[in-house]
């Protein structure tokens, strides 16, 4: 399941945050149970699953904001449970609905926990700003939280963790309930966020939204991860291919051509002068290529990037098929 | 474990917060305008019925806090009553109010312990308090001023003083009762109403559930009864019960200290009074001596409170 390690090779200081066995129960009933992850610095990991899976759970033990059960979890190098301070002061959190106070403004609300960051006045105000500008809240600055939309409130949250200059950014559920519009400018501020260098963990059930942004994801289920590592590897491991490439071109000798690009798993020929090619990396340049190659003039290319819905779907079928079977014969 | 770093960063940041919220809000000067208004009638009627009888009196001043006239009762006796409504409102919603907004996880996601939240809300309950009564202080000095047009003496001010002080630790406890109501119970509604009713039992039920009981553990001995006398055990008996309420024991120490001739608090027994010139003022010194056991009793059921309500909040899971 550590389809990641082929990526780059992970020293220990390039590890960020690191999960052994990591688990939670309450009243005896484990909701996070003995999880393992390492986190990179400058990665954006998505922590995915169904609602109640332990995602929430699992980011506020990292927060030192609620007790482990056992395990443990180290955060840029602190325990977050002995040293929750140094924790904090390097990580910042944006719960899921998170709250403001609504009779104050935006930049009264940044201010107080900028105090509790301990930022000095001047750095204070000035921080302020540019972050309230960076989400794009500037010219509602001084208007109370009150009259925030959803989306504001998610970008007021966001500037928090800017003002406070954090190394790791965790996101619980950043998007939910967000229209589409907010959504995409959201995520546009996640890829900015890790453009800088800030490792990003989000938490999210909306599969197909995080996709785009996440470099490596873990499926959660009941507490447990389930899958863990790239998307594209998790295609091939799950899907045996991801991504679907189609080619609408002609030429002679074309489909001969694609099928042996490198990584090309299979090539249909949907009709004369259409191919369906299923890939385990984004082929489009090949195929061009390969057209070329054949003399042939493009008509189409597209690609299906592999869809986690799908990864997880199948995956749970592939799970659930056999035992569902063996209890019926039972 | 020894934990990292200070417990109390952060404090001064959630303090003056608290404080800016606690002055400006609404519902604070809803108290404060209920407290002024009945003090006012108060104070009326004190100086109404201290005009009326001018004996030399050397302690004028303090009888603006002590005299009653029917149907009003004595300042202190409504400050008695109404300290706990001003406590209880500024402490009701503290945490509670915390979880329902979801500020909570995102404040204590910055690096500060849950200590300097609770304390930081607490200190700023506390201040807001002392600023109210300080503020009824001076309005009484300055009403004995105009309409008694006598100077207060230097040992009135600092009597005056020891009840504005004492007067701050009563609001203490409900305050710490309130804020560890509001951290018990999620709905702030509950908090307040659980909070009114522990207020309402121990102002107007206790006081006269406390003898009741004390004549049950121990019953009063008829040859007592004969004489017109109060059985000693059973008098000890109601006295202690009665001390259970903080309004008994703020009653008691405002007492000693703002009637100079009180020489004792609760029952008194003949051979105590042995040598005792009756009715000659205590100096200062003995009538703080007299309500330290009072004082002590109030600080002390503060800090239980806080305490109490620290333990639960440490323990208590973020999430809403
Ligand atoms: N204080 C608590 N006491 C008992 N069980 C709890 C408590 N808090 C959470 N749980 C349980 O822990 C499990 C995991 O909850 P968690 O909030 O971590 O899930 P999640 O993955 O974040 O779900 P969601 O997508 O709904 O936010 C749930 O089954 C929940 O019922
Ligand atoms: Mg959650």
């Amino acid at each position: 399941m550590s389809s990641a390690d082929n990526n780059d090779v992970k020293t220990s200081d390039n590890i960020v945050i690191a999960a052994q066995g990591l688990t939670k129960s309450y009243d005896g009933v484990r909701v996070v149970d003995a999880i393992n992850f390492d986190i990179a610095r400058g990665e954006v990991f998505g922590l995915l699953g169904p609602n109640g899976a332990g995602k929430t759970t699992t980011i506020l033990m990292m927060l030192g904001l609620t007790e482990i059960s056992s395990g443990k979890v180290s955060v840029l190098g602190h325990d977050p449970a002995r040293s929750p301070l140094r924790v904090k002061r390097k990580v910042g959190y944006l719960p899921d609905s998170v709250g403001f106070y609504d009779y104050l403004t935006a930049s009264e609300n940044l201010a107080y926990t900028a105090k509790l960051m301990g930022l000095r006045s001047a750095e204070r105000t000035h921080r302020i700003a540019a972050a309230l500008a960076r989400v794009r809240l500037s010219d509602v600055a001084d208007k109370r939280v009150a009259t925030f939309s959803r989306g504001m409130r998610q970008r007021l949250g966001l500037a928090e963790i800017i003002v406070k200059q954090a190394d790791i950014a965790i996101l619980d559920e950043p998007t939910s309930g967000l229209d589409p519009q907010a959504t995409l400018e959201f995520l546009n501020l996640i890829e900015e966020l890790k453009a800088e260098g800030i490792t990003i963990l989000l938490s999210s059930h909306l599969l197909d939204q995080v996709q785009r942004v996440c470099d490596r994801v873990a499926l959660f289920q009941s507490g447990r991860i389930v899958l863990m590592g790239a998307v594209a590897d998790l295609a091939r491991q799950v899907l045996g291919a991801g991504f679907v490439v189609e080619v609408e071109a002609e030429g002679t000798g074309l489909a001969r051509r694609l099928a042996t690009i490198p990584g090309v798993t299979n090539v249909e020929a949907v009709a004369a002068d259409r191919f369906r090619m299923t890939a385990e990396r984004d082929v489009r340049a090949d195929a061009a290529c390969a057209v070329v190659g054949a003399n042939g003039s493009l008509r189409r290319l597209s690609v299906d990037e592999p869809s986690l819905e799908a990864i997880y779907a199948r995956y749970f079928q592939d799970q659930i098929a056999p035992s569902g079977a063996a209890r019926h014969a039972a | 474990m020894r934990r990292e770093g200070s417990p109390f960063q952060g404090l001064g940041a959630v303090a003056l917060k608290e404080l800016a919220d606690n002055l400006s809000s609404a519902r604070m000067m809803v108290l404060e305008l209920l407290i002024v208004l009945t003090a006012l009638a108060a104070l009326y009627g004190a100086i109404d019925s201290l005009r009326q009888n001018t004996a030399e009196d050397p302690f004028l001043l303090l009888r603006l806090f002590t005299v009653d006239r029917a149907p009003l009762p004595s300042f202190v006796a409504i400050l008695g009553f109404l300290i706990p409504l001003m406590a209880i409102g500024l402490g009701f919603d503290a945490i509670n109010s915390e979880h329902n907004r979801r500020t909570l996880s995102r404040i204590l996601a910055q690096p500060i312990y849950r200590d300097a939240l609770l304390m930081g809300k607490f200190l700023a309950g506390l201040a807001t308090l002392a600023v109210s009564l300080a503020a009824l202080w001076l309005m009484v000095i300055g009403l004995g001023l105009i309409f008694l047009g006598v100077p207060p003496g230097g040992e009135e001010i600092a009597r005056s003083l020891a009840f504005l002080v004492i007067a701050v630790f009563y609001a203490g406890v409900w305050l710490s009762l309130a804020m560890l109501l509001s951290v018990v119970f999620r709905s702030p509604a509950t908090a307040a109403l659980v909070a009114l009713g522990i207020w309402l039992f121990l102002t107007v039920l206790w006081p006269m559930l406390a003898p009741a009981l004390a004549q049950v553990i121990a019953p009063p001995d008829p040859r007592y009864a004969m004489l017109g006398l109060d059985t000693p055990d059973t008098a000890i008996w109601a006295q202690t019960l009665a001390r259970l309420s903080p309004n008994h024991l703020f009653g008691e120490a405002m007492l000693a200290v703002l009637s100079p001739t009180t020489r004792s608090l609760g029952p008194v027994f003949l051979d105590q009074l042995r040598g005792a010139v009756m009715g000659a003022p205590l100096p200062l010194g003995q009538s703080l001596l007299i309500a330290w056991p009072q004082t002590v009793s109030l600080i002390a059921g503060t800090i239980i409170l806080f305490v109490a309500g620290y333990i639960v909040f440490q323990r208590q899971e973020v999430r809403a």
